[in-house]
């Protein structure tokens, strides 16, 4: 049997060291599991969190995001990186554990690598490890030549990390070459004693080593070879044993924080999974005030952490300088979990996470726009552990003034403003409206089928009612049955329950719920994206509901919407549209097409794309109580969202949510631009070029604005 | 520290707007919503840091009807150690001095090293302090905007004019009232006020307090209210009822007519 | 019909322009009276300040007393106990040593006591007829007050037309001796002044006064532009100081800063009494805000019903084509 996997007194070399390597083995070995089960100590004391459901499905993302990679390639080169990386390591697995082995086994053999697979595959391992090694090289000089910005460790969060990565891919490239190095001198061993060996994959690293060492004599390839085996052993055991103190555990953990991640996307997880809302009143307390309130799947997050720094390289709140990063709200948190549980001493009882670890300004910062969580390869989640920690400081006062108002008022009167209650459907009455037809409050006695949920600023705020108005003109022209719940709505809740206030938020879905049950409608519209995740995410047993995007494009496609071609000039220059993704529309729920698509039905529209667009669309600054809440910044997210239109070439700017629209205009003045960009919202535009009457009659005006245009083109 | 605070339910008049009602007597109350005074949120607050800081007790009173019950479950809430209403029907439409009296009383019947008040309610009479302390002959300030407490020694700050602060040593038992922005009120959630809906709150009546018929009530009234009104509006501003750019344009000029540029 | 007693504010030897707005006062309750001036002090200065208001009043009652050299709202009330005369009218400011000095002294001398009064309307017997506001000025009322038993009553800066009288045989009396020795439980230490702050907003002839209305701390460059374009200052009403948007050296009222401009913008400023106190010399007073009912309409010389978040950009635009400045 031919195969380096014979044995001979080349590898009789490691003979004389197999009780050394015994030894190394059960001390690795023993000392990895210890290092891990003290990790494990804090997910006991944690929150409990049922991630046990839908095996099926959680394999299936298992494959798509932790085997697949699938987030990777978002970053181009350094997803590259990884990802070789990553398919290097699972491919080397079976070599590494056989090269393991083979110091107190010397005939040991992989079970089903012992035919011709076996130096297929030992081939393959070879330029495995040498694309390994390469890459390691690779990411060694960004580290330190080039230094991606996503890297950096701002002076406040500590030292840089640079030092502690240059050692660690030190350490698998010493792996790879010890490994490699093995290889090379085991062959060139054979080779020496003239013995048949298969020949090493050429040009890889253990090919380049052995034609490097080949000529030196049998002693010294003695020597080599087992130091080579040493020095692979030891630092195979240290990196085994060293991960868990670091950012590297995430190989060990990322298989468990992709397989137990967050399936129902758009939601916040209850104040604790094992308490029912009824009960609550029974909980001691809300949120998370120390690192044991967490739940042990966030605890398993922060360990998970690769400290990569993608989640805060498209945090908007980071990029205009609040006080947020979500990267290092893991790592902090991990430092802690590894301080006050460590794996050698006593755990000591943790003191608060706010004033400690975090500041208030941190946590009240995000806007919850989701950007971190779709770019995390590990799909490390953020939302829930920010709500939570806001439900802390809810629960014990601390709550920044400019927020304590608008709760106030959405606690006596259902809105952030503080207006009357009686005055929510105001808008509806107004003349402007009225000209269309007057729209009905369901109260379950009138006919409507389709309740046009308006929520709070829609309702209250003089620019955005032009949204309502729109929006009513649309679903009348559709021949759409549909009202209001008027002064029955109170506030969807939406931010109210992610800004941490979850009995506010319940009191107000209740109300909610039960106004629309009485309503005897079938189905739900709205044209805010907070309302729209709410009432599909977070409210329960109430109808199906839709964005109006969605809608539209239903409609359109059935052939009872047309279009009139658009206005084509501005002044002096011709008009360019571009669509901003709303968070609570595009990211949360995936909806990106549909108002594409109406955009794109509407002839003549001339629409670019942003740079950042669909799920790495730039939050507009926030919705709900976001606009309340006064943050440290050095520039508004409108601002820098309103740039980037004008550099995709765009002057009109078309939203889908109210709050865009309220951030987007207001940006526009600040940024200097007034007059230069404009903005609109998705319903404004379809009400302006809409053709109304009929379906037929609109088919049949369509027809004729047709055969105008050709006429024209043709004639001239 | 045994300290007392002074409450007092009110119209939020920032979520309100106050309109006379279709009697022309009163104010419109039935779309009201109601709150604590907000100087008065500012002195509790202030009540819980100085306990905080030197340890005590914090002790929360209203004179109201049983409608007052609300504010105080409120202050509860917040982190007030107790919390008492002062009702009976022989105290309404008491004046300031009645209030005074009432809660002179209360305070008779126990002990409290500092008394505080808000500056002033939605009356703006600013009094009920002043008259308090003078009832019970303790030293006075208004207007604090800060308090420290030095060896059983108060030193509080006044506001006067142009933002300065007027620094005095005042010696306990004393009363202050308590002036906006002092401090930054912690929030109280539904939680907290779920967590103290079924607590039962004492209330005293005028026997309990030894309050005697005829030193307070409407009887004993000698400021009173008669009506509510919105002054005929004679002399006010000429509104200028042109186009946006218009009205601009016309401020300008009157800006640069009457000598504002320079 | 009672005395009616003034307790009139001085500083430096000069006495307090109010003091002219108490006789307005006094003389709305008794025609026929001729209120009697008291100051308390001591030193130069406050002998020559009891000295100037023989002009203006037949008694001048003096109380001078080492420990009243500072103001201290609690010695002041023990002397005036100890000289007024039974069921006496006393009128004094409602400013910031009013509201410590008044109703502690009507309960001492068993009197009433009736807060920020806007008017008289005069005495009906023993019953004193006077208009005050309440809910942050949204509202006025009239309020009666039992006067037989005496009154103290603190007039509102600035509410009624100063009445100045001339008068030719004023005297001073001193009262010093019968007040005697004063002990205090309060006792005053030292007054901090405010920061300086980068912005004087007294000197200036223009200001753009911002308030409630604002909403938001970001908008308040609109304001800045505005003021920069037509060269004035930016200056605030206290929800905006008490919100940390702005110094406390930008605040325009009773405990901020007294400003005489030329001419006022206020804009999103209710026109609550407090801010208007610190706005002297009547300036052209332009009211900007979204409410119709504001009351600062009531005091304002021009107002324009509008939001002020598009009236200020507006108006920017304008300016700089007013002064021929290119936009930015």
């Amino acid at each position: 049997m031919l195969g380096i996997y014979s044995p001979h007194n080349v590898v009789d070399w490691l003979v004389p060291g197999r009780n050394l390597f015994l030894t190394l083995h059960i001390l690795g070995i023993a000392c990895f599991f210890y290092i891990v089960s003290m990790r494990i100590v804090p997910l006991l004391r944690a929150q409990r969190d049922p991630r046990f459901d839908r095996p099926l499905e959680r394999l299936g993302r298992v494959l798509k995001f932790w085997l697949g990679q699938w987030k990777h390639p978002r970053y181009r080169l350094a997803g590259t990186l990884h990802i070789l990386i990553f398919a290097g390591f699972i491919l080397l697995a079976a070599r590494a554990f056989t090269v393991l082995i083979l110091g107190v086994n010397e005939n040991f053999v992989m079970p089903g690598l012992s035919g011709r697979i076996g130096p297929i595959y030992e081939r393959l391992t070879d330029y495995a490890a040498t694309v390994v090694f390469l890459c390691m090289v690779v990411a060694v000089v960004r580290r330190l030549v080039f230094k991606p910005a996503r890297y950096a460790v701002p002076a406040k969060y500590g030292k840089a990390h640079t030092a502690d990565a240059i050692f660690l891919l030190g350490l698998i490239a010493l792996l790879m070459v010890a490994d490699s190095l093995f290889s090379a001198t085991r062959f060139a061993g054979h080779v020496h004693n003239g013995e048949i060996a298969e020949t090493l994959a050429i040009y890889s690293l253990p090919w380049m080593l052995a034609t490097l060492v080949g000529s030196t004599s049998l002693a010294m390839l003695w020597f080599l070879n087992v130091t080579a085996y040493l020095v692979h052993e030891v630092a195979f055991y240290f990196l085994l044993c060293y991960r868990p103190f670091g950012i590297q555990f995430h190989v060990e953990t990322s298989l468990f924080s992709i397989y137990f991640s967050k399936l129902n996307r758009g939601t916040i997880k209850p104040v604790r999974w094992d308490v029912p809302d009824e009960h609550l009143d029974q909980v001691k307390s809300f949120g998370v005030k120390t690192c044991e309130d967490f739940t042990w799947k966030h605890i398993l997050d922060f360990y998970s952490c690769a400290d990569c720094g993608r989640c805060a390289d498209n945090c908007p709140a980071n990029s205009v300088g609040r006080p947020l990063a979500p990267r290092f709200l893991t790592i902090k948190a991990r430092d802690w979990v590894f301080q006050h549980y460590p794996v050698f001493g006593k755990a000591n009882n943790s003191k608060p996470l706010i004033g400690n670890i975090y500041s208030e300004d941190e946590i009240w910062s995000c806007t919850t726009c989701g950007a971190c969580e779709e770019e995390c390869p590990l799909l490390v989640e953020y939302i829930d552990k920010i709500v939570d920690l806001r439900r802390g400081m809810i629960d014990d006062g601390n709550v920044p003034q400019s927020l304590q108002k608008p709760l106030k008022a959405l606690e006596s009167r259902g809105n952030p403003y503080g207006k009357m209650e009686k005055k929510r459907g105001d808008w509806a009455k107004s003349p402007e409206a009225l000209k269309h037809g007057t729209i009905p409050v369901c109260d379950g006695k009138n006919q409507a089928d389709t309740l046009y949920f308006v929520d709070s600023i829609t309702s209250y705020d003089d620019r955005m009612q032009s949204i309502g108005r729109a929006t009513a003109r649309i679903l009348s022209n559709l021949g759409m049955k549909f009202g209001i719940l008027g002064a029955a709505e109170k506030d969807s809740g939406h931010e109210v329950r992610r800004f941490g206030e979850e009995l506010l938020f319940q009191a107000l879905r209740d109300q909610n719920t039960d106004a629309i049950k009485a309503s005897g409608v079938q189905r739900i519209v709205t044209t805010d994206p907070h309302a729209y995740n709410a009432l599909k995410h977070d409210y329960k047993d109430i109808p199906p509901v839709e964005h109006i995007s969605q809608l539209l494009v239903r409609e359109a496609r059935a052939g009872n919407l047309h279009f009139n071609s658009v206005e084509q000039w501005l002044e002096d220059r011709s008009r360019v549209y571009t669509y901003h993704d709303p968070c609570y529309l595009g990211r949360h729920n995936q909806v990106y097409d549909d108002p594409r698509d109406v955009l794109d039905s509407i002839p003549g529209l001339h629409r670019v794309e942003m740079q950042r667009s669909r799920d790495r669309s730039f939050c507009c600054g926030g919705g709900g109580l976001a606009l309340f809440y006064e943050p440290k910044e050095e520039q508004r997210m409108g601002v820098v969202r309103v740039r980037m239109a004008a550099e995709a070439g765009a002057n009109v700017i078309v939203t889908a949510c109210p709050f865009c629209m309220v951030n987007i205009e207001d940006a526009i003045k600040v940024a200097g631009l007034d007059g230069k960009m404009s903005v609109m919202d998705l319903t404004e535009l379809v009400d302006q070029h809409m053709v109304r009457g009929s379906s037929d009659k609109a088919a049949q005006k369509l027809a004729e604005k047709t055969q105008e245009l050709e006429t024209v083109t043709s004639g001239g | 520290m045994e300290i007392m605070v002074c409450a007092r339910r009110v119209p939020d008049t920032s979520e309100n707007e106050i309109e006379l009602s279709a009697a022309g007597n009163d104010i419109e109350r039935d779309e009201l919503v109601y709150s604590v005074n907000e100087a008065d949120n500012y002195a509790v607050e202030e009540a819980l840091q100085i306990r905080g800081r030197i340890g005590g007790n914090v002790t929360v009173v209203t004179v109201d009807n049983e409608e007052g019950e609300e504010i105080l479950r409120r202050q509860l809430a917040m982190g007030a150690n107790q919390a008492v209403l002062l009702s009976d029907e022989s105290f309404e439409g008491s004046d300031g001095k009645g209030i005074a009296t009432i809660l002179k009383a209360f305070v008779d019947k126990g002990h409290y090293d500092l008394i505080l008040t808000g500056v002033q309610a939605d009356d703006g009479a600013a009094q009920v302090g002043g008259m308090l302390a003078a009832m019970l002959d303790y030293p006075f300030a208004s207007l604090v905007n800060s308090i420290t407490v030095e060896d059983g020694k108060l030193k509080v700050s006044r506001e006067i004019e142009g933002g300065n602060r007027e620094i005095n040593e005042i010696d306990l038992p004393c009363v202050l009232s308590i002036q906006t922005g002092i401090n930054e009120p912690r929030y109280v959630g539904m939680r907290g006020i779920r967590q103290v809906a079924s607590v039962t709150i004492p209330t005293l009546g005028a026997s309990d307090l030894g309050v005697s018929q005829g030193s307070a009530g409407k009887s004993a009234a000698k400021v009173k209210r008669v009506d509510y009104f919105v002054p005929g509006l004679s002399k006010c501003a000429e509104i200028l009822k042109g186009s946006r750019e218009d009205n601009a344009q016309k401020i300008l000029e009157l800006v640069e007519a009457k000598g504002g540029l320079n | 019909m009672a005395r009616i007693f003034a307790y009139i504010l001085h500083r430096g030897g000069v006495t307090d322009d109010s003091a002219a707005e108490l006789i307005a006062a006094a003389k709305a309750i008794d025609p026929t009276s001729s209120p009697t001036a008291i100051l308390a002090g001591w030193g130069p200065d406050f002998d020559l300040a009891c000295n100037s208001l023989t002009a203006s009043f037949n008694d001048v009652w003096k109380v001078a007393n080492q420990a009243l050299a500072y103001p201290n709202a609690e010695l002041v009330r023990q002397a005036l106990v100890r000289i007024l005369p039974p069921e006496s009218i006393v009128l004094a400011l409602h400013d910031h040593f009013g509201i410590d000095l008044a109703p502690g002294l009507s309960i001492k001398l068993s009197a009433q006591f009736v807060s920020d009064v806007l008017a008289i309307e005069g005495a009906d017997g023993s019953s004193l007829k006077l208009i005050r506001q309440e809910f942050g000025g949204q509202v006025s009322a009239h309020v009666m007050c039992d006067i037989s038993a005496g009154a103290v009553i603190n007039i509102r800066p600035g509410a009624f037309k100063p009445q100045p009288r001339l008068v030719t045989s004023g005297k001073v009396i001193d009262k010093s001796a019968e007040v005697g020795a004063l002990t205090a439980r309060r006792r005053y230490l030292e007054t901090v002044v405010a920061e300086a702050g980068d912005v004087d907003i007294t000197k200036h002839s223009l200001l753009v006064s911002i308030g409630r209305g604002i909403q938001e701390k970001d908008n308040i460059t609109l304001a800045e532009e505005l003021a920069e374009v037509l060269g004035a200052a930016v200056s605030c009403s206290r929800p905006v100081v008490d919100a940390k948007w702005m110094e406390k050296s930008r605040q325009v009222g009773s405990s901020g800063k007294t400003v005489k401009p030329k001419v006022y913008l206020a804009c999103g400023i209710s026109g609550a009494f407090q801010h208007l106190a610190g706005i002297k010399g009547s300036p052209f007073l332009i009211a900007i805000n979204k409410n119709p009912k504001a009351p600062i309409f009531q005091v304002a010389d021009v107002g324009i019903v509008d939001d002020l978040l598009e009236f200020l950009p507006e108006l920017t635009n304008k300016a700089r084509e007013f002064r021929g400045v290119a936009a930015k």
